[in-house]
This record gives C-alpha cells, sequence and structure tokens, in this order.
C-alpha cells in the first residue's frame, strides 16, 4: 500500500484528527492555571465523581432485579449509597452550573462545552425522575400517579408512561445512563480541548 | 445501632412533610434546607482561600 493510499484512510485520518485536537499532554495534563486553584473549579470533578458511585452502585442494584433490595440489609445499603450519591451527584452538579454561569463559561469558543453540559443535566433529570418513579414502593407509586397528569397534559402519555414499571425501568437502567455518561465523557473532552474558562479578570488580561 | 435510633429521633424520617407555604410558593422543609446549603456551598466557593494559592502564584 502507498504512503498516499495510507494517508486517505478513514483511520489514518481520524487518528492525525484527534491526536492534533487531544494531544496526550491536553487529554491528561500536569499542570493547571493558577486561577484553578479555586474552590468553585472543584465541583465539575465532584459531579464526576458522584456519578462514578451512582454508576458502580446502580451496576450492583441491578444483579438481581428491582425488588430484592426491600428486604436484603446489604440490598438496604447499596441502595442508600445510590441515593445518597445521587443527592450529593445534583447538589454538586447544580453548584458547578451556578459557578459556570457567572463566569459565563460559554466564553472562547466553549458554547458546545456549555451545551453538553446543558443537555447532561436535563438527561440527568430524567435518570433521577425514573429512579424514583422505579423505587418499587408506595413513594414510587405516588409519584408516578402524579406524574402521570402532567405528562398526559403535555400529549407524551402515550409514549412515556410513569406507571408503566417495564418502561420507567427501561430508560432509569439503560437509555438516560448511556445518555448521561456519553455527554458527561463528551463534555470532559471538550473541556480538555478548549481548557478550563478563565476568570473575567485573567480573559482581559490575556486579551491586551 | 444505638447511635441510629437516637439519629432517627432526632430526624424523624416517618412522618408528613413539613411545608412552607407562602403566597403562590410552596417548598419542601427539607428541599428548602438542601436549597439553602447549597447558596451557602455557592458562596464558601467563592470566598474561601484555596489551599496553596498564594504559593502558585508566587511560584509563577
Amino acid at each position: 500500500m502507498s504512503t498516499t493510499e495510507i494517508d486517505r484512510q478513514w483511520t489514518t485520518r481520524l487518528r492525525r484528527r484527534a491526536a492534533g485536537k487531544l494531544p496526550p499532554e491536553k487529554l491528561l495534563p500536569d499542570t493547571q492555571p493558577t486561577y484553578v486553584a479555586s474552590w468553585i473549579y472543584v465541583f465539575g470533578v465532584a459531579t464526576l465523581s458522584s456519578l462514578i458511585v451512582v454508576i458502580a452502585t446502580g451496576c450492583v442494584l441491578a444483579l438481581r432485579g428491582p425488588y430484592w433490595w426491600h428486604g436484603s440489609p446489604y440490598g438496604h445499603f447499596v441502595n442508600s449509597l445510590h441515593l445518597w450519591s445521587v443527592e450529593l451527584f445534583f447538589f454538586a452538579m447544580v453548584v458547578h452550573l451556578w459557578g459556570k454561569f457567572f463566569m459565563a463559561a460559554w466564553r472562547g469558543g466553549r458554547s458546545l462545552t456549555w451545551m453538553t453540559g446543558v443537555v447532561t443535566f436535563l438527561a440527568s433529570i430524567g435518570a433521577g425522575f425514573t429512579g424514583y418513579v422505579a423505587q418499587t414502593n408506595f413513594d414510587s407509586q405516588w409519584i408516578s400517579t402524579q406524574a402521570k397528569d402532567g405528562i398526559n397534559s403535555g400529549g407524551v402519555g402515550a409514549y412515556f408512561n410513569p406507571l408503566d414499571l417495564g418502561q420507567m425501568l427501561m430508560w432509569h437502567i439503560v437509555l438516560l445512563p448511556i445518555a448521561a455518561v456519553v455527554l458527561t465523557g463528551l463534555h470532559v473532552l471538550l473541556v480538555r480541548i478548549k481548557g478550563v474558562v478563565p476568570p473575567f479578570d485573567e480573559s482581559a488580561e490575556a486579551a491586551q | 445501632m444505638g447511635w441510629l435510633s437516637s439519629f432517627a429521633t432526632i430526624f424523624p424520617l416517618n412522618n408528613l412533610g413539613h411545608y412552607l407555604h407562602w403566597h403562590f410558593l410552596l417548598i419542601s422543609r427539607s428541599n428548602l434546607i438542601v436549597t439553602i446549603l447549597m447558596v451557602a456551598t455557592f458562596l464558601a466557593a467563592l470566598f474561601l482561600p484555596f489551599p496553596g494559592r498564594r504559593s502558585r502564584k508566587e511560584n509563577q
């Protein structure tokens, strides 16, 4: 195979493009700018860490189906870890969102980073909702019967039925986690490509 | 497990939730506490000094 033919292969072109956009030292950097040494920059990683615990505990809960943890002390413990890591996930994500909103984190060509964060937030709300209605207890019965009226009034009840445990469970353990994890991965890659957004005074200094 | 029962006495979770109602605003006490904690955390993150920040600036 000639060099020209190799150059034209999609694998070669994709590899070169990926390596150009995201060289290893950018993907896993050794240092960060000084302005990153602030507590407000911690909440993105806190959200990501919580997500890892959410996924890990969710995998343990999935091992024996949607009911087993009701009667098992071990199941109760894992379920509590799942719930509290979700609480922490949303807590950290909201503080991260406020921080990035007030520093206008979409500056400097970072609009796609901002938008992937927005869509991840929406997917996570869906994942949280389907989790609450998949608890298989009185709480989930109450939430789903209340939610069905809201969803029916929006005209989508025929496609998304909170009273259908099977559908809610599939959305909760397959579709929405895939969406949340893929979008989070994309969000983190975009942060690596574009870099962490600087505070307003730092970007003004850089522009001068 | 004694400490768990005393924890349950301080934070009873088997009762009906408490709600605060002010004009159109209706919020459960627990949600209000979480919201206040988030705002407090946000402000703390803005104003509390980050460990080692000064030495990093001096090194640059």
